[in-house]
This record gives C-alpha cells, sequence and structure tokens, in this order.
C-alpha cells in the first residue's frame, strides 16, 4: 500500500504547514488559519487511509527508513513503523486536531497573534504524528521535545500577561524533570542494548539479554519522563496550571493528545515493562494513587477549565493504572475515547468562555436554554466521562476496572471504583452549575450567546466520536478494538516476555494477551462500575442540583479535609517551600556573590587597564611623539640649512667637484708622503 | 722612446686646459668639449702609464677604450640634453639653466 510505504507524509504536511505559515507569516494574514487546517485535513485522510490499509493486511506492521548516520563504529537509524497501536493513535491526533483546528479559527477570530498561534499548533500537530510513528527512542524523544516546546509557546500565548507567562514557565521546568530520567534512561537502554529500536529493545529486555535490574532501572526512567509529560503525581502540578493558555490548546495538548503521550510512551514499552514486573507495579501504583488523589481536587475546584485540567491529570492517572495492572488494551482503549470526550469538554468550555467571558463556574448557571449545542454536546460529554453506557467512556472505563479486578489488587480496584465514583460526581456538579439553576451573574447571562457554526461544528463531530467512540472496542462489536491492538501482534516476543515476569503481575499481563475476553472473566465490576457512576451523579445532583443537602454544613463539619483539598493537598506549597524558594535563594546568593565578587574583580581588572592605558598614553604623547617630532624637525632644519648648497648652477656644482676631487687627491699624497 | 714624462706633462695640461675651459665656458656645447678633452687626457696617462707595466699586459690600453667608448655614450647624451635645453628656452647658457636650484 502506497500509503504505509510513505507513512512520512502524515506529519510532514503539517511540518511544511508550519514553514509556511512562519515563512509567510505577513503575507498570508488570516489564511494562515486556512493553511494549518488543510494541512491537518490531509493528514486526517491520509490516517484515515494507512488505518484502513493496515487492518486490511491485518494489522502486520510496516516500517520504513534507514540508516540516519554512522559515527565510527556507532550508526543510529531513523525509521517510522505503522503498526496498529500508531495506526489507531494518528487517528486519534488527527482528528482532534482536525476539529481543534477547525474550532480555533472561530475562537481565536481577531487575535493578534492569530497566524503565529496557527502555525504552532501546526509544528505540535506534526510533532505528535511523528511521535507515534517513531520505531526509536531517539526520534522519540526528538518529536517528545518539540511537542514540549509547543505546549510552552502555547501556554503562554498570551504572555503580555503574568498569569500565562509563568504558567508557560511551570509547564517547561516541571516537564523537564521527567524528561532528565527518560534522557537517561533512553541512554541507559541504548548502552545495554546498543540500540535505540525499540522493537529491538523489547525484543532484548523480553528475551533476558537486559539485565533485569537494567531493564527495571531503564522502565522506571522512562516511566518519570511519561510522569512529567501525563502529569502524573508528584510532576501533576503544571497541568492545572497550564490552562492559562487558549481553550484549544488545552483541548488538543493538555486533554487529548501530549499529555497522552506519555501513557502511549508506556504503552509503547509496554514490553520493557512487563518485562520488568516491578516497574509496571510502580506504574500502577502512581496511576491508582495519581487517579484518586486529583479526582478529590477536581471536585472543589471552581474554574470551569480547572476542573476538566484536574479530571485529565485523574483520568491520566486512570490510563497508567489500567497499563499497571497488565491492562494494554485498556489502557490504550481509554486513551482514545478519552481524547474524544476530553477534548469535546474542553472545546465546550471554551464556547462558554466565550459567551460570557468568564471561566468561573459560581458566575454560570442556566446556560442550557440559551446555549443549545453547547449544552448536549457538554453533557453528552460529561456523561462519557462519568461512564454511563453506551457512551465511550464507560467501555473503556470497564476494561481497566476489569484489568485492575483481574490482577487481584483489591485496594488498586477500590481506587479506581472511588475515583469512578468521584468522576460522576464531579461532571455532576460541573454541570449542574454551569447550565442549570438560576444564572448567578444576569449581566453575563444577557450577553451569552451560541457561539458560531465553525465552533459547535466541531463540538457536533466529536460528540459523535464521544458517544460511538466506544463501540469498536465494546462487546457489542466482538471487541474488535481489543484483537485488532492486541499486544502479542504488535510488540514479538511477548511469548517470552510473559515467561520473564518475575514481578507481581504475571496474571495481569496473561490477562493482558486476552484482554478481549477478559470481560466475561469478570462478573462482579460491571454492576459495580456502573453502580458507582450512577452514585456519583446521584450525590452531585443532591448536593449541587437540589437543597436536600446544606454545603454550607457539610464544609463546616469537614473543614480540615475542605481546606486539604480546596488548598488542593498544599503541594504546590511544599513545591514552592523545598525546590522554588531555595532555589530563588541560592539564585540570589549567586548573584550577590556575582555581583560583589566577579563584578569586582572584572571592574577591577577594567579599572587597572584604564589606567594603565592612560599611563602608556601619556608615554605615547611625551617620548614617543616626542622622538617623531625632533626627527622630523631636525631633518627640516638640516634640509632648510642645506637648500642653499643647492645653487641649480651647474659651473659652480662642477667647481665644487673638481676641487673635492682636489682636496681628496691632496689628502691621500699628504697620507701616503 | 720618448720619455715618460712628455707624456705627462702633455696629460697634466691637456687636463688643465680641458678643466679650465669646462669652468670658465657659460656655452653648454663648448663645456661638453672641454669635457672630453679631460677624458683624452685621461686617456693619455692610462696609454703612458700601461707601458710601465712589465708583463706588457693590455689593461691600460684597453681601459683607454672603454673610456672612449663612455665618452662617445655621454657625448650623444649630453647634447641630445644641450639640444632640448636650446629648443624649449633658445640659449645654450648654462648659466640661465638653474631648474634644480634648491
Amino acid at each position: 500500500m502506497f500509503i504505509l510505504e510513505h507513512i512520512w507524509i502524515v506529519p510532514a504536511l503539517p511540518l511544511a504547514s508550519w514553514l509556511v505559515i512562519t515563512f509567510f507569516n505577513r503575507r498570508l494574514g488570516p489564511r494562515a488559519a486556512h493553511v494549518g487546517t488543510a494541512a491537518v485535513l490531509t493528514s486526517l485522510l491520509l490516517s484515515v487511509a494507512a488505518f484502513i490499509a493496515l487492518v486490511a493486511r491485518g494489522g502486520e506492521p510496516v516500517t520504513t527508513g534507514g540508516r540516519w548516520l554512522t559515527l565510527g563504529s556507532v550508526t543510529l537509524d531513523m525509521g517510522l513503523v505503522v503498526d496498529n497501536l500508531a495506526a489507531v493513535m494518528l487517528l486519534v491526533v488527527s482528528i482532534v486536531s482536525s476539529a481543534v483546528h477547525i474550532y480555533s479559527m472561530g475562537y481565536m477570530h481577531g487575535d493578534r497573534r492569530y497566524q503565529r498561534f496557527f502555525g504552532t499548533l501546526s509544528l505540535f500537530t506534526s510533532a505528535m504524528l511523528l511521535l507515534v510513528l517513531a520505531d526509536n527512542y531517539l526520534l522519540l524523544l526528538i518529536a517528545w521535545e518539540v511537542m514540549g516546546l509547543c505546549s510552552y509557546l502555547l501556554i503562554g500565548h498570551w504572555f503580555e500577561e503574568d498569569w500565562p507567562r509563568m504558567a508557560s514557565m511551570k509547564a517547561f521546568m516541571t516537564t523537564r524533570v521527567g524528561d532528565v530520567a527518560m534522557l537517561i534512561g533512553i541512554f541507559l537502554l541504548y548502552t545495554n542494548a546498543g540500540t535505540f529500536n525499540i522493537a529491538a529493545i523489547t525484543k532484548a529486555a523480553a528475551g533476558g539479554a537486559l539485565a533485569p535490574t537494567v531493564v527495571t532501572a531503564g522502565a522506571l526512567l522512562l516511566f518519570g519522563g511519561a510522569v512529567g509529560k501525563s502529569a502524573q503525581f508528584p510532576l501533576h502540578v503544571w497541568l492545572p496550571d497550564a490552562m492559562a493558555g487558549p481553550t484549544p490548546v488545552s483541548a488538543l495538548i493538555h486533554a487529548a493528545t501530549m499529555v497522552a503521550a506519555g501513557v502511549y510512551l508506556v504503552a509503547r514499552s509496554f514490553g520493557i515493562f512487563v518485562a520488568s514486573g516491578d516497574a509496571l507495579f510502580v506504574v500502577a501504583l502512581i496511576g491508582g494513587f495519581t487517579a484518586l488523589f486529583a479526582a478529590t481536587i477536581a471536585t472543589l475546584q471552581t474554574d470551569f477549565k480547572k476542573v476538566l485540567a484536574y479530571s485529565t491529570v485523574s483520568q491520566l492517572g486512570y490510563m497508567m493504572l489500567g497499563l499497571g495492572v497488565g491492562g494494554y488494551v485498556a489502557g490504550t482503549f481509554h486513551l482514545v475515547t478519552h481524547a474524544f470526550f476530553k477534548a469535546l469538554l474542553f472545546l465546550t468550555a471554551g464556547s462558554v468562555s466565550h459567551a460570557l467571558g468568564t471561566l468561573e463556574i459560581h458566575r454560570m448557571g442556566g446556560l442550557a436554554g440559551k446555549m443549545r449545542v453547547t449544552f448536549w454536546t457538554f453533557l453528552a460529554g460529561a456523561l462519557a466521562l462519568a461512564g454511563i453506557p453506551p457512551l465511550a467512556g464507560f467501555w473503556s472505563k470497564d476494561e481497566i476496572l476489569v484489568a485492575a479486578w483481574g490482577s487481584g489488587w483489591t485496594v488498586l480496584f477500590w481506587m479506581a471504583v472511588a475515583t469512578a465514583f468521584l468522576t460522576a460526581y464531579y461532571m455532576t456538579r460541573l454541570t449542574v452549575l454551569v447550565f442549570f439553576g438560576r444564572p448567578r451573574d444576569h449581566h453575563a447571562y444577557e450577553h451569552a450567546h451560541e457561539s458560531p457554526r465553525v465552533m459547535t461544528g466541531p463540538l457536533v463531530a466529536l460528540t459523535v466520536l464521544a458517544v460511538l467512540g466506544g463501540l469498536p472496542g465494546s462487546p457489542w462489536a466482538g471487541h474488535w478494538l481489543g484483537h485488532f491492538l492486541d499486544f502479542g501482534r504488535s510488540l514479538p516476543g511477548l511469548e517470552a516476555a510473559t515467561g520473564h515476569v518475575h514481578g507481581v503481575f504475571a496474571h495481569g499481563v496473561e490477562l493482558a494477551s486476552h484482554a478481549a475476553g477478559a470481560a466475561h472473566a469478570a462478573g462482579p465490576v460491571l454492576p459495580i462500575a456502573l453502580g458507582a457512576a450512577l452514585l456519583g451523579i446521584l450525590v452531585g445532583y443532591l448536593v449541587y442540583g437540589t437543597r436536600l443537602v446544606r454545603r454550607e454544613r457539610v464544609i463546616r463539619a469537614l473543614r480540615p479535609i475542605y481546606l486539604l483539598l480546596k488548598n488542593k493537598y498544599y503541594v504546590d506549597e511544599l513545591y514552592s517551600a523545598v525546590f522554588v524558594r531555595p532555589a530563588v535563594g541560592l539564585a540570589e546568593l549567586c548573584g550577590l556573590f556575582d555581583n560583589v565578587v566577579v563584578d569586582g574583580a572584572v571592574n577591577g581588572v577594567a579599572w587597572a587597564t584604564r589606567e594603565m592605558a592612560f599611563s602608556a598614553g601619556e608615554f605615547d604623547n611625551v617620548v614617543v611623539d616626542g622622538a617623531v617630532n625632533g626627527v622630523a624637525s631636525g631633518t627640516v632644519a638640516a634640509g632648510r640649512a642645506l637648500r642653499r648648497a643647492h645653487t641649480g648652477n651647474v659651473r659652480s656644482y662642477m667647481v665644487a667637484l673638481y676641487a673635492g676631487a682636489a682636496a681628496s687627491l691632496a689628502v691621500l699624497v699628504w697620507l701616503l708622503i | 722612446m720618448i720619455d715618460l714624462s712628455y707624456a705627462i706633462v702633455l696629460g697634466v695640461l691637456l687636463f688643465a686646459v680641458g678643466l679650465y675651459g669646462a669652468l670658465r665656458s657659460s656655452n653648454a656645447v663648448r663645456v661638453l668639449m672641454c669635457i672630453e678633452l679631460m677624458l683624452n687626457a685621461v686617456n693619455i696617462l692610462l696609454v703612458a702609464f700601461a707601458r710601465l707595466n712589465p708583463a706588457g699586459a693590455v689593461a691600460g690600453q684597453v681601459f683607454a677604450i672603454f673610456v672612449m667608448a663612455v665618452a662617445a655614450a655621454e657625448a650623444a647624451v649630453g647634447l641630445a640634453i644641450v639640444l632640448q635645453i636650446v629648443r624649449q628656452r633658445g640659449v645654450a647658457e648654462i648659466d640661465k639653466f638653474t631648474l634644480l636650484k634648491g
């Protein structure tokens, strides 16, 4: 198939769009948006073609690429691989990116850096598409860092204000902590396996060619990168602040794609994690903890986007949990469905803030009647997130719960159930506060209006996916997606890997390779998941929809817990005290040292040099110039005296000549005699 | 056999006549002619002294021939310069020609 052989076109198109927008910025003007959107839509079409082509050949991976460079005995290969995971990710990324591009044409209309916004969006899309296609860690890391850069640029899009500027810095710095770990991990694996190729490293790890400690350390260091990028505890702090960026950016980068790259990394390296059961266990623990932790914070946030941000952190933890308990299909499936409905939710948040000019949910209310399209699309997204069948989120969440149940770790399972309950609760709270009840800010309410078609169009398209997106993985479709993603086929050597599992999840991994059939084996999971979701909605409705539960009284009764949650567990304060303030103090100390010692030395040297230059100049003026001028004036005086001898009269010259000759002769004769 | 002293007296007298003429006359052509006289006086002395050379060497005679050749060249250049001066100034008086006065 042509497209599978030339898959490089898919990331190249948005890259070309970025170049065109960057170089013809002025000439293009607002048409830059059309360039970017056209490129991404073409990539979407090609992704669909690639997906169909891959399904047609039965999911057999296609690798393209070749030698990149040779440095002595070291050779580096660069290649792209389209396998089942990459094909699915291509679809997800290009769909969400297309929707966001179209939506942004309306949302960012009239922005002062409109072209730059679309240029960076294109570059980001290109990097994300490249990331999912990379067949080696080096290329993956390049794409990974380009995404980090785009994230930084787009969070700080409105850098005239303090908040976005500082948030962009925080996001960049925090993810950097994880990236350093990831870099070390990649080099560790490279030095031990002798290659960057993911499949080859996986094979080496699974086949026992790498020492178990190397595998575990490599996997954990890679996971460090994923923790930073996917905002897992303890590096989750940047994602909520990243909401300072434009809302389409939050939808694309900070909900659907870039933050999911960490999950993708774990999924792509799953064979390495499986080979080290301990690493997998850490993934499950961090994921499960983050899921519950962030969900509790989300229940008390009052900013529309921040609720969604903490929800994203929580859901990413959910995916990590799914992967960690061996649910490879469950984790990636949830990544796909989450991308659709969370992008949708963010875009509706943008639509609401576009209409009201605020994101404070306590100033909203009663918008259901005024913004019909936004309301219905939001409701679909919220229900999908809450896990109500048959919407997308239900199926994938159920898969994760099944995998957690099957792993035998009861604590993790109940953490996941509690998270599901809290998710349903805070989404109900959000829905009720924003769209129902009486408007709390009449001025804003009067001005509210439905967003233009260019914004509601992508909402409707994403709603369709949020509703139907889970069906390919549902039992109704015979777990088609599960079979397609089937771990064993995408990563050769799994059979060997399962034999090498020395950790605690042998059972879970076994489940993963039979993920499709797992649903039948876990009877009580479905009712528990559904019960948790419905209970969450019910409690949420009781607290916020009716006056049956007095919020003030609950807050007063649980004041310590309320304060703890309201302040996000004081993690930011802790980091500020432990890392930021010592760093600033150290910087100030260094600054002082610089000012006093270094600057003193430099200024002293400068002063001495200046003084020396002055005295050297004086010497020049007096002695050297004096000598030169003396010679000159001596010469002039001599010339003036001697010119008299030059009469120009030939005969006088001749007299002098012969007189001289005669005198010389006389002296000679006198000397000789 | 003529005594060497005759030749020396002739040479010195000729040289004195040439020197006197060269210093006294103001006509450029006459100055040139006097210079030729002096050169020829030197030539006589060269040839005369050459006879004193024991091995019959011809260095003195050869040197005289060289002097003649140089004198011919000198006369040609000198006359050419004088011709130019006459053409430009209309006079051949070297006292009136003091371009190189410092």
